[in-house]
């Protein structure tokens, strides 16, 4: 079980990381989130050993690895652009590791050959590394970090460099592949279908430390701030000032708006922000004349399963999800239940 | 232009028209003079036995030498390379731009700083005489091995930095980690990630710096001796001195096949790259040395090189302007002490000198020829580049016929003047006026070099834009070209400019006592008893140390980040 505690690091001048701790369980897999230059990827190179921390601990089933060098760490660590060796095959990269464990030559052939059948490239075996496609090297690289069968496995945002498409499908084998083998796992990425789709739990990174950490649904359901809300892209941010408490209101240039205060304690007069989900709409129906607003429809976009509305209302932009196409121009009236509106702190 | 028309293939004959001429006159022919005269039959009752001896020796000589300063110049440059790669230090960009010097200097100034370090008149050799009371230099490296591999190493450890160091400060730091992360330790990595991807860079360099031995001719003359006659010395010696055309033709004919075949290799070798997986951005390894042992390695290495580089440039220099001995003519009072009277003698034609000139006529004689070198350099290398540039499948031909005058040396260029426009056929052209055309093809190579990468990586989308925009063929050319073109032209300009005032392989053949250039001046003065003589050759080659020195600097100031200097 890995244990990092207090992680600091500066960087040229700046901090970087300013207290990391979390802990990475057996067979868990844990995915570190944050913006890019948000210390991740230096992150990861500390709980491998490639870079010094200035402060805290790396420790591993309550031992500290902080003197060991990482070629002893059995840590696996798969870079961002998969750092495969250019001068070897396919195969070779795939041995390297088992070469360097000196493992009998016909052991190091067989485990390479099973690694590779697992990623279904063993007829790629005497290809070399700077023919393959990005798809193709994204396999080998992670057939490469798993064959001498490390304690833990890092990814670097290992999709990062792959188009969109290719990403999708990618991820699904992606997290096949991570759930078979059992091992406990850090996968770093700024991605958050990624995230929601590989992790067993998420942590954010932000501002150098662990903003917020849960399951997807807990990080979905109730982002800890306004910042974590923006970030994972859960909806509207409108920004306003609590004006009352019991219900909670907060005033807002939509106008006075009442919302579900997602389990913390606000104050009158303090700056918040309120999350409007577009799915959370209700187009047409007005109920109370609570939280009822209007606004002008700029654009409707068809997506397939629902329409996408860009309304502005009150100097706002919203985005809303609609069943049924509005026409440009038209005053819309749209409401949402103060149970679905989500007071988040500003940090 | 996938297809090229009628068109395009008149263009590239047109702008071929000129360089190929010049090359075909001026480089061609002499070369086929000497083949004509190395096989020709009326001189066939002539060669024996003892011929051949004469040219195994000074060949077996010529390698050993060679391969024996290859490997101490990467000796000193693998650290050296390892060092400016690695480590950000104070001083980093002074001690880079130091250790690239050596490489641009004539070959006479080196010989001379050399000489003013380790020679019977060197600051060596007079302080220990001082010091332990001696009456005879204590000292004698001069007309030895160790002071050709010293010198050698002096000039080529820049290439090793310059290559392997650019090779290894772009390695991609990440795959050597990738290796440590599979349980690599720190020796493991360097083996199987570091070092294989290196060694392309590595021999390449090696081979380079061969090349560059194997052909080296001012310092062995000056500072080897008679008995240590590489290809190039004794080529020298059997066409001016023994009068022995055919044996220099023949020796000419052994080092241009060797040359081509290790500039070959090396053009094979510099081939062999992994792309851009290998690559990372130039400067990203660059960190500041931690920990006792970087600490000391950086203080070490430096130490290393300023002593290998600074001491003999300063030698020279000091030297020039202190009188450390009599005169000749000047018996008993010996007045040492700080001095410009070397300076101040490069004025004066005194009777009995070895020209029928001032010293400082061949200065003036110099910056004419290195002017003549530019305009001549620049113009064949444009049309040149131009050419080449064209999409003609005749170029796979071409560059080849435009680059081998870079294997052939310069000495045998100046036999090949020798044999060729001596005859009376061409007794119309000045024979000085030889001197900035040798310079030109020696140089040509250089500025083709220079240009040709510069203009492919002009995208043909800028002209292309530039012509939607309006732009006729010229304007095309003036505003998008000639600003793009700008930096490298001054470097190559420059380039042939040093090269032209350093050059002296084939002004030793061509200058007559009338019209001597500084190198040859200097290696006059140099090798005659005397010390306003041997004063006056330190000044002179302080003067063009300071040329040249100007001259690297302002190449580093022009050139683009990320430019190659080879």
């Amino acid at each position: 079980m890995l244990e990092v505690r207090d992680i600091r690091k500066t960087y040229e001048g700046q901090t970087l990381l300013a207290g990391v701790s979390f802990e990475v369980h057996s067979g868990e897999i844990v995915c570190l989130l944050g913006e890019s230059g948000s210390g991740k990827s230096t992150l990861l190179r500390i709980i491998a050993g490639l870079e010094p921390s200035e402060a805290g601990q790396i420790c591993w089933d309550g031992a500290d690895m902080s003197a060991i060098p990482p070629h002893k760490r059995g840590f696996g660590l798969m870079f961002q652009d998969y750092a495969l060796f250019p001068h070897r095959t396919v195969a070779e990269n795939v041995a390297f590791g088992l070469r360097m464990q000196q493992l009998p030559k016909p052991e190091v052939e067989a485990k390479t050959l099973e690694a590779l059948r697992a990623i279904r490239m063993e007829s790629f075996a005497d290809r070399s590394v700077t023919e393959l496609s990005g798809g193709e090297q994204q396999r080998v690289a992670l057939a490469r970090a798993l064959a001498p069968d490390p304690r833990l496995l890092m990814l670097d945002e290992p999709l990062g460099a792959l188009d969109h498409s290719l990403r999708l499908r990618l991820m699904e084998e992606l997290r096949e592949v991570l759930h078979a083998s059992r091992k406990p796992a850090i996968y770093v990425t700024h991605d958050r279908e990624e995230a929601f789709a590989v992790a067993d739990r998420l942590l954010i990174l932000h501002q150098g430390v662990i903003a917020q950490e849960g399951t997807a649904k807990e990080l979905y359901e109730q982002p800890a701030n306004a910042w974590i809300a923006g970030f994972l892209g859960l909806g509207n941010l409108v920004p306003g000032v609590v004006s009352a408490l019991d219900p909670l209101t907060v005033q807002t240039a939509l106008g006075n708006l009442q919302a579900h205060a997602n389990g913390q304690r606000f104050e009158v007069g303090e700056r918040c922000s309120l999350l409007l989900r577009p799915k959370d709409a209700l187009i047409g129906t007005v109920s109370k004349g609570l939280n009822t607003l209007r606004g002008m429809v700029q654009d409707c976009v068809f997506m397939g399963d629902y329409y996408k509305l860009e309304v502005e209302a009150g100097g706002q932009k919203l985005s809303l999800f609609s069943g049924e196409p509005f026409p440009l121009g038209l005053d819309l009236g749209f409401h949402f239940l103060p149970e679905k509106v989500l007071c988040l702190k500003i940090v | 232009m996938k297809h090229p028309g009628t068109k395009s293939v008149l263009r590239a004959g047109l702008l071929w028209l000129l360089p190929a001429t010049f090359l075909l006159v001026f480089f061609y022919q002499p070369l086929l003079a000497i083949l004509r005269l190395a096989f020709s039959p009326a001189f066939e009752g002539s060669w024996q036995g003892e011929s051949t001896a004469q040219v195994l020796k000074p060949l077996g000589f010529t390698f050993w030498q060679a391969a024996l300063s290859t490997l101490l110049t990467l000796l000193v440059g693998l650290p050296a390379a390892y060092l400016f790669s690695h480590f950000d230090f104070k001083g980093r960009e002074a001690l880079r731009l130091l250790s690239l010097l050596p490489f641009i200097l004539p070959t006479v100034v080196v010989a001379a700083c050399f000489n003013t370090l380790l020679g019977p008149r060197g600051w060596l050799n007079l302080g220990l005489m001082a010091l332990l009371n001696l009456s005879e230099p204590p000292i004698h490296m001069l007309q030895s091995l160790p002071a050709i591999l010293l010198a050698h190493v002096f000039y080529n450890t820049a290439i090793i930095i310059r290559l392997v160091g650019s090779a290894w400060s772009r390695l991609d730091k990440k795959l050597v980690y990738a290796a440590q992360m599979l349980g690599a330790n720190p020796w493991q990595a360097f083996r199987e990630v570091t070092l294989p991807l290196l060694l392309p860079a590595i021999t390449g360099a090696s081979l380079l710096v061969f090349l560059f031995d194997f052909t080296s001719f001012g310092v062995v003359l000056m500072l080897g001796g008679p008995q240590f006659a590489t290809l190039e010395v004794e080529i020298y010696t059997q066409a001016l001195y023994m009068l022995n055309l055919r044996l220099a033709a023949v020796l000419s004919l052994v080092q241009l096949a060797c040359t081509l075949l290790v500039a070959w290799l090396q053009s094979r070798v510099s081939q062999l790259r992994y792309g851009k997986a290998a690559l990372s951005a130039e400067r990203a390894n660059l960190r500041p040395p931690r920990g006792a042992a970087e600490k000391t390695f950086t203080v070490v290495m430096t130490i290393i090189l300023v002593l290998l580089i600074l001491t003999p440039l300063i030698s020279l220099i000091t030297r020039s302007f202190v009188t450390l001995e009599a005169a000749r003519g000047e018996r008993g009072q010996v007045q040492t002490g700080f001095t410009l009277r070397y300076y101040q003698e490069l004025f004066q034609n005194r009777t009995g000198s070895l020209f029928y000139v001032p010293p400082i006529m061949a200065v003036r004689n110099s910056l004419v020829y290195a002017a003549l070198t530019v305009v001549i350099a620049i113009v064949l290398g444009l049309l040149g580049t131009y050419a080449l540039n064209q999409p003609w499948k005749a170029n796979r031909i071409f560059e080849p016929f435009f680059m081998l005058p870079l294997g052939a040396s310069a000495v045998t260029l100046g036999l090949g003047f020798l044999v060729t426009f001596r005859q009376p056929a061409w007794s119309v052209l000045p024979f000085p006026l030889l001197i900035p055309i040798a310079h030109a093809l020696v140089a040509l190579p250089m500025v083709v070099r220079t240009l040709l990468p510069a203009l492919r990586s002009i995208p043909s989308s800028l002209r292309q834009a530039a012509s939607t925009l309006g732009a006729d063929g010229r304007r095309v050319f003036c505003e998008v070209d000639l600003p793009l073109l700008l930096r490298p032209l001054l470097v190559s300009m420059v380039f042939a400019f040093t090269i032209s005032l350093g050059e002296f392989g084939a002004s030793s053949f061509l200058s007559s006592p009338q019209t001597p250039t500084i190198p040859v001046a200097i290696y006059r003065y140099i090798s005659q008893p005397g010390a306003l003589n041997y004063g006056q050759a330190l000044a002179m080659s302080s003067l063009l140390l300071m040329v040249c020195a100007a001259g690297i600097f302002l190449i580093e100031k022009i050139r683009l980040p990320g430019e190659e200097l080879y």
